[in-house]
């Protein structure tokens, strides 16, 4: 079994990061630390239940030892609405469900009587954090079959919106990683400059939350004036954030006691569970869409995968606290390199009597929580014929939650579901 | 293998697949992405194949497509080849009477998800996955499986639900027409 090794425990800090003190883990007193794991204390758990092959524990519910324990869908240890049916013996987990539903519209089967273009208001809400990848999957994919070109101006500015909502999404994660843990105040200043960024996106795309500014074909609008001047002001205030949640939250000895060691996802579950983004980049896998199928304007874009090693809660936080400070540099990329003028959108054709030939397709990208992407069937009418939604939180909070939350402490239980960064409503679409 | 796959074309790949499984209809959607059409009897092997000696190590989804008019259902198994970058997609065409499919959660454990949502969405059996009659989305559903293309939302809704008093509805499309163009 993999076990981190104590004595590697220090984040590794991007380039891009500005030079700051490093944590300093210091090695348990007693036994001299080696390169192999040392266990110090082996608890007796012979009275425990066995564990089966697949992970999961063998237990026998009716032998009035366990308690069932639902956390959820009222609860704000909870991702949005879901609910995990705990089974514990204890304060430990022995046996988890997920259940989701509470969010259930229905999105994929409304948008088999809507033509390509209604569809739009639907793709956005599949995610509410992070909208801009739902527009981006569904218009490349319908500019796939209908075989569409997108104008190289409309390119960058999907690119720039894309790393707008990428930081927007790890800066709810990282306050709601650090509210699982009970600080408080790391959510409160992260909501802060996400508002700024959502101000940024009001003046783009004029709304805040849900854009509707990739269509196919392009975008709506090239950048307003002024813009690049107050995205640089916005940019500063998050690095200047970001370096106060390092020092408050990632050096804080109440939250390294709790999410080091905790929630180890082990390298050789990655394909089995399909584990993608940032919990397998974590784990050591520097797998990222954007490098390996490189999409838009990220070919031109100069950047490193970020990956971790110890595959932790912390080294999760830290691996999506340093993509958020690469998203910073990518767009200070992206505005330097795009072109200052040009058309944002291709001819279309009337979207009102817009045909398109049978075909299938599949367009993803790597969204903050790993590869999201767009499964589109058409038939030759003016509908789509299926539409599918390939969250990554789908495989993440069911399969693989079910697994490692095995054998955890009741208390860590929403630390370690916010570790996995899920969003409900691509689950259930 | 991995390294024939990293320089052939999607046609050479096809070829070489072809000489071990019967394989129905290669689609090339881009360099990156083509479908192939299998017999359902085929696809579990197909599958421990390509994840075992192909590289096709990554589960991306597994979805159904429901062709009403031919009285068929589409599964889509989509294959990701990390090394390479490419993605396969095997397309099974089942009978839509009493679809019924093997199971591939033993070979992904991720899959036992989208197999619980088939099962419950279309009415697609997979004898042997784990928890396939356990609710997923829809708790207490007693209607037809709501993603067929027989099952009307919109007769559902109005057999359902009321509307509130005075609700006006419009029909976009005719509405944007008459907005664009005046009456007829």
């Amino acid at each position: 079994m993999y076990k981190p090794d104590p004595a590697l425990r220090t984040p590794q800090t991007s380039p891009l990061a500005p030079e700051e003190p490093k944590p300093v883990m210091r090695a348990p007193p007693g036994p001299e630390v080696t390169d192999t794991p040392v266990s110090l204390f082996k608890p007796d758990r012979s009275l425990y239940p066995p564990q089966k092959p697949d992970g999961k524990l063998d237990i026998d519910l009716s032998s009035g030892k366990y308690l069932k324990l639902w956390q959820g869908p009222q609860h704000p240890g909870v991702t949005g609405n879901m609910a995990i049916e705990l089974t514990v013996c204890g304060d430990e987990v022995v046996d988890a469900k997920t259940h989701v539903g509470y969010l259930h519209r229905g999105f994929e089967k409304l948008m088999e009587r809507r033509t390509f273009m209604q569809c739009f208001p639907i793709v956005c809400r599949i995610c509410v954090p992070e909208p801009d990848f739902n527009e981006y999957c569904y218009a490349a994919a319908v500019e796939d079959l209908a075989g569409l070109e997108v104008p190289e101006m409309a390119r960058w500015i999907r690119t720039l919106i894309l790393e707008m909502g990428r930081i927007n999404s790890y800066m709810m994660y990282l306050g709601g990683q650090a509210g699982a843990f009970g600080m408080g105040v790391i959510g409160q200043w992260t909501t802060y400059v996400r508002d700024l960024m959502l101000d940024r996106f009001e003046e783009l795309t004029g709304a805040r939350i849900y854009h509707m500014f990739i269509i196919p074909g392009g975008v709506r609008d090239s950048l307003p004036d002024g813009f690049v001047q107050r995205m640089e002001e916005t940019l500063q205030e998050f690095e200047s954030t970001l370096a106060d949640v390092e020092r408050v939250m990632f050096h804080n000895a109440v939250f390294k006691k709790r999410s080091v060691g905790l929630g180890v996802i082990e390298p050789g579950w990655i394909n089995h569970y399909g584990i993608t983004g940032p919990n397998a980049r974590a784990a050591g896998a520097p797998n990222d869409v954007r490098k390996d199928h490189p999409y838009l304007a990220y070919p031109e874009l100069d950047f490193d995968i970020i990956t971790g090693r110890d595959s932790d809660i912390y080294t999760r936080a830290d691996v999506r606290r340093r993509d958020a400070l690469l998203s910073i540099d990518l767009i200070r990329q992206i505005l330097a390199k795009m072109p200052k003028s040009g058309q944002v959108m291709s001819n279309l054709p009337n979207v009102l009597h817009w045909k398109i030939p049978r075909g299938e397709t599949w367009v993803r990208g790597e969204c903050s929580r790993g590869e999201y992407g767009y499964y589109l069937v058409t038939d030759g009418s003016g509908y789509p014929r299926r539409v599918n939604v390939r969250g990554p939180s789908y495989t993440h909070s069911i399969a693989l939650f079910e697994r490692m939350v095995i054998n955890a402490n009741i208390s860590d239980v929403a630390g370690l579901l916010v570790s996995l960064h899920t969003y409900p409503p691509e689950i259930e679409r | 293998m991995k390294q024939i796959m990293a320089t052939q074309t999607f046609q050479q790949f096809y070829e070489v697949l072809q000489q071990r499984f019967p394989l129905g209809e290669l689609t090339v959607q881009r360099d990156n992405l083509a479908f192939i059409t299998v017999e359902a009897l085929q696809l579990y092997p197909l599958l421990r194949y390509l994840r075992d000696h192909e590289g096709f190590t990554h589960l991306v989804l597994l979805t159904a497509v429901d062709w009403l008019e031919d009285g068929q259902f589409q599964l889509t198994y989509l294959l990701h080849n990390r090394p390479v970058c490419k993605d396969v997609g095997i397309r099974v065409m089942l009978p839509r009477e009493q679809p019924s499919m093997e199971s591939i959660h033993d070979l992904w454990a991720g899959a036992a998800t989208y197999q619980r949502e088939l099962h419950e969405m279309f009415g697609i059996d997979f004898p042997g996955s784990p928890r396939l009659d356990e609710d997923f989305i829809l708790e207490g559903w007693q209607d037809k499986p709501p993603y067929r293309r027989d099952f009307d939302t919109l007769e559902y809704a109005r057999d359902t639900y009321r509307d509130r008093p005075g609700r006006e509805t419009r029909d976009p499309a005719n509405h944007m027409k008459q907005q664009l163009y005046g009456k007829d």
